[in-house]
């Protein structure tokens, strides 16, 4: 169950380069070998680092330490979900056959929890973009959402990675959709 | 009285040095380096450089190391069952080692080979031989499962294998108990070996892109001991060559019996011509009995398929097919190096190395330069085919890989060392001590076109002294050695499995990125698969009930059952419903006289259960799964036979009703 969590890299180094760079505008030329050394040392911990993180840390920094973790948004491929106001049918139905194989076996289509949350009123409780983030995304947002974590001290089991496509997210959320616009 | 003190330090001194040096142990500590522990040590959490993949020897299994580390990665069940992973106890997965004696369960996997491209490992596939009941098995690399095996007929004592040709056009296998063909009557009396029994080679030809397997032919040879091989590579590429020991054609007490003569043989097979034969039709039909038998990843199934013909070319008819090279003293090893241009031949009784020429042998049978014949086929004389012999190497050598830098390794067994020596100019180079009695040996690419040539490890048949003590019993000991530098260099002992004899090492990146994570569910096409919890149910045909079920972190879909009966077999066809990496669930019964199942991401497998008494039976977990692992159990009711407890099962919700709620 490896992670190995490129992306916080690669902020940490644009970081670093950023820091660098304020600091030669603040001290001048001077002490911008010091400020690159100190970078290449940084630099050259962090990549140790991410290269020994082969197990899911549990490492629950929160909002406030990581600045840039959208909680409305969630981490991964999706933004900016423009929800329709109609509901697909052709996409739910796809997004049933997901459910079946994929989600049923720990969610509800009420509001009761069984091992996960029940899934009634999901569409409310989050964003598109949050819900297609989290399923296809599963271990870097547990790792770092607030709600996400919540939820785990709830349920005491990491919501498994079942490897949801792109296109099987948005059918499950189409399908999720469906299920909160019956009455 | 100054100058007499100083004087009696150094003396005491003196004496002590010169102690500590007599007193020495005989043992490695004074061979190991200073920096051997930094030389081995992969820090936790990363990566190995390459995979060893070593046989199991008469475990049946094949184990795959990290090296430098000698971390102990996989066993890969091949010829044996395997409890842990319900290998040869799922009903998936019986038909694997199903044989024309029907079902075995164990076997003796000698020899260790990765599929070539090339000349050089392209990653694809490991194949192992068994030695006992002959079979030839094919492990995939990306799921480090074995896909298939094939059983060979004509043959006893399948030893001369896996070996294979440098574009993995076959693998081949040579019968080491020579016997009389399956198609002859084999109730004759013993000792009319020289007449009667005969030593088959199989040519397996290998699909290049699945890696289906097949016998293409079988070459009838002479009732010898075909002990080893190795493809003709490079310029050689198209021939085989094979130690033949025991050329007496004794049937008993062979360890006299079999080493009379001063010479054996090495056979050179012309694989290339064995096909012109069988193209013009010249392979005799022949009526045999083998099975085949191959997993498909997709069903998550093995079937066996009976075979009932083989095609035969007959070594004693057909000419330009075989020759001997005569070889001095029972030939073990018959080795290849890199640029195919030298076979080296170790007689385990000889005291010379000879190296032979493939030029040399191609001028040889060119000139017709024979000193006679055995059984209609050349032997060539010695001088002829001869490059040279490396002289004094030690005693009883065995096997030879080599490295990068146009250098052999030999493996001794009676000397219990490894020597080092130049291929072209035969000088022995370097002498490196083995703890104890190193058999077979393996340079990282050693038997391929470009060796690697940074380590060798020595397989070592005795371990005594090496760790702490278990019993009379002790795991055999592998040794590493850091060959990069004039000498070798002993850097780590690890334990192994079973008895190691040939192994392989392939750099990681090879191997790494290929490795399945999971299987796809929406892929998988098994007969009994449960795709989702709403799908699984459980059915009575008469006296057998399936059971339709799903696991998932952390409960099984369903965990109550009731309505069994005495007398009915049970069978549990448990899907993985997790589409994620390392996550595989166990499966076990109480009672079940069966093992558990191991069923990965994606997967169904099965377990049959018969049960012996009536009550009720907990099922459960086996493999931690997540926090709640331990909660994932449940319970199946027996009934006894002629009772009239519905058949029913449910999940959450109590099926019957309990009587309260009625």
């Amino acid at each position: 169950m490896a992670i190995y969590d490129w992306t916080h890299k690669i902020k940490n180094v644009a970081m670093l380069i950023l820091c660098n760079h304020l600091f030669i505008k603040q001290f001048g030329m001077k002490k911008t070998f010091f400020t690159l050394f100190t970078l290449i040392i940084l630099y050259a911990c962090g990549n140790q680092n991410s290269h020994s993180s082969t197990t899911p840390d549990n490492n629950t920094s929160t909002t406030a330490e990581n600045p840039s973790y959208d909680p409305q948004r969630g981490e991964g491929k999706f933004s900016n979900i423009q929800v329709p106001a109609t509901i697909d049918e052709k996409l739910v139905a796809e997004g049933n056959k997901v459910f079946t194989v994929k989600c049923s076996a720990c969610h509800k289509l009420t509001e009761e929890k069984l091992v996960g949350p029940g899934w009634k009123g999901v569409t409310g409780r989050h964003k598109a973009e949050w819900i297609m983030n989290f399923v296809t995304n599963t271990d870097a947002m547990i790792n770092k959402d607030p709600k996400v974590q919540a939820q785990l001290e709830i349920c005491l089991v990491r919501m498994p990675n079942q490897n949801i496509s792109d296109d099987e997210a948005k059918n499950v959320y189409e399908f999720m959709r469906k299920n909160d616009s019956k009455k | 009285m100054k100058i007499h003190n100083i004087n009696k330090h150094l003396l005491v001194a003196f004496t002590l040095f010169a102690t500590f040096t007599s007193c020495k142990p005989k043992n490695s500590s004074d061979t190991i380096s200073s920096d051997a522990a930094s030389k081995v040590y992969v820090a936790p959490g990363h990566y190995d450089e390459f995979y060893n993949f070593v046989s199991g020897g008469f475990s049946g299994q094949l184990s795959t190391y990290g090296l430098p580390s000698g971390r102990l990665l996989k066993v890969i069940p091949v010829f044996s069952v395997d409890p842990e992973k319900g290998y040869g106890y799922s009903e998936e997965t019986k038909p694997m080692l199903n044989t024309s004696h029907g079902f075995i369960p164990w076997d003796d996997l000698h020899h260790v080979q990765l599929s070539k491209t090339n000349g050089d490992y392209d990653g694809k596939w490991v194949f192992g031989n068994a030695n006992n009941t002959p079979r030839v098995a094919r492990i995939d690399l990306k799921t480090f499962r074995t896909a298939e095996i094939i059983e060979l007929p004509n043959s006893a004592g399948n030893h001369s294998s896996p070996f294979i040709t440098e574009n993995t056009e076959y693998v081949v296998a040579g019968t080491r108990f020579s016997v009389p063909p399956d198609n002859t009557i084999g109730d004759i009396p013993i000792n009319t070996y020289k007449k009667n029994f005969k030593g088959t080679l199989s040519f397996i030809s290998v699909k290049k892109d699945d890696g289906d397997m097949k016998i293409a032919f079988q070459i009838q040879c002479p009732g010898f001991n075909f002990d080893l091989s190795r493809a003709g590579k490079g310029v050689s590429h198209g021939w085989f060559f094979f130690s033949c020991y025991n050329t007496e054609q004794a049937n008993t007490l062979l360890e006299v019996n079999a080493s009379q003569k001063d010479k054996d043989f090495i056979l050179a097979v012309n694989w290339k011509k064995a096909e012109e034969y069988l193209k013009a039709g010249k392979g005799k039909k022949q009526s045999v009995r083998y099975a085949h038998n191959k997993y498909s990843e997709k069903t998550h199934t093995a079937t066996s398929e009976m075979m009932n013909e083989v095609i035969v070319l007959d070594s004693k008819e057909l000419k330009d097919l075989c020759y001997f090279i005569p070889c001095p003293k029972s030939p073990h090893g018959c080795d290849v190096s890199p640029t195919g241009e030298y076979i080296v031949g170790s007689g385990k009784l000889a005291a010379v190395i000879p190296v032979f020429g493939y030029e040399k042998m191609l001028k040889a049978i060119q000139a017709k330069d024979y000193i006679g014949e055995f059984e209609g086929i050349p032997v060539l004389k010695y001088e002829s085919v001869l490059y040279g012999e490396v002289k004094k190497p030690g005693l009883g050598p065995l096997h030879t890989e080599f490295d990068n830098k146009g250098n052999a390794y030999t493996s001794f067994f009676v000397s219990s060392e490894v020597v080092k020596w130049n291929i072209k100019d035969l000088k022995v180079l370097d002498r490196a001590p083995t703890y104890y009695s190193v058999g077979h040996l393996c340079v990282a690419g050693g038997d391929s076109k470009n060796p690697n040539g940074k380590y060798l490890v020595a397989y070592n048949k005795i371990t005594k002294d090496r760790y702490l003590p278990t019993g009379p019993e002790l795991s055999q000991s592998a040794q590493l050695y850091d060959i990069s530098g004039d000498k070798m260099k002993l850097i780590l002992d690890f334990p192994t499995i079973g008895e190691p004899h040939y192994a392989q090492i392939a750099p990681a990146d090879l191997i790494k990125n290929n490795s399945t994570k999971f299987f796809k569910i929406d892929e998988n096409t098994n007969k009994y698969v449960s795709k989702g919890e709403s799908n699984t149910k459980v059915v009575r045909n008469g006296k057998e009930v399936h059971v339709y079920m799903t696991a998932i972190r952390s409960h099984f879909s369903p965990d109550n059952i009731e309505g069994i009966k005495m007398g009915d077999d049970v069978y549990f066809h448990v899907t993985n419903l997790e589409q994620d990496w390392d996550v595989p669930h166990g499966f076990g019964i109480k009672g079940a006289a069966n093992a558990e199942l191991l069923i990965m991401p994606g997967e169904t497998q099965t377990l049959k259960w018969t049960p012996d008494r009536v009550g009720i039976v907990p099922i459960y977990c086996t493999d931690f799964c997540s926090a709640l692992h331990q909660e994932m159990q449940g319970y199946v009711r027996v009934s006894p036979a002629g009772s009239n407890v519905p058949l029913t099962f449910s999940l959450g919700t109590n099926i019957p009703k309990p009587d309260a709620e009625k």
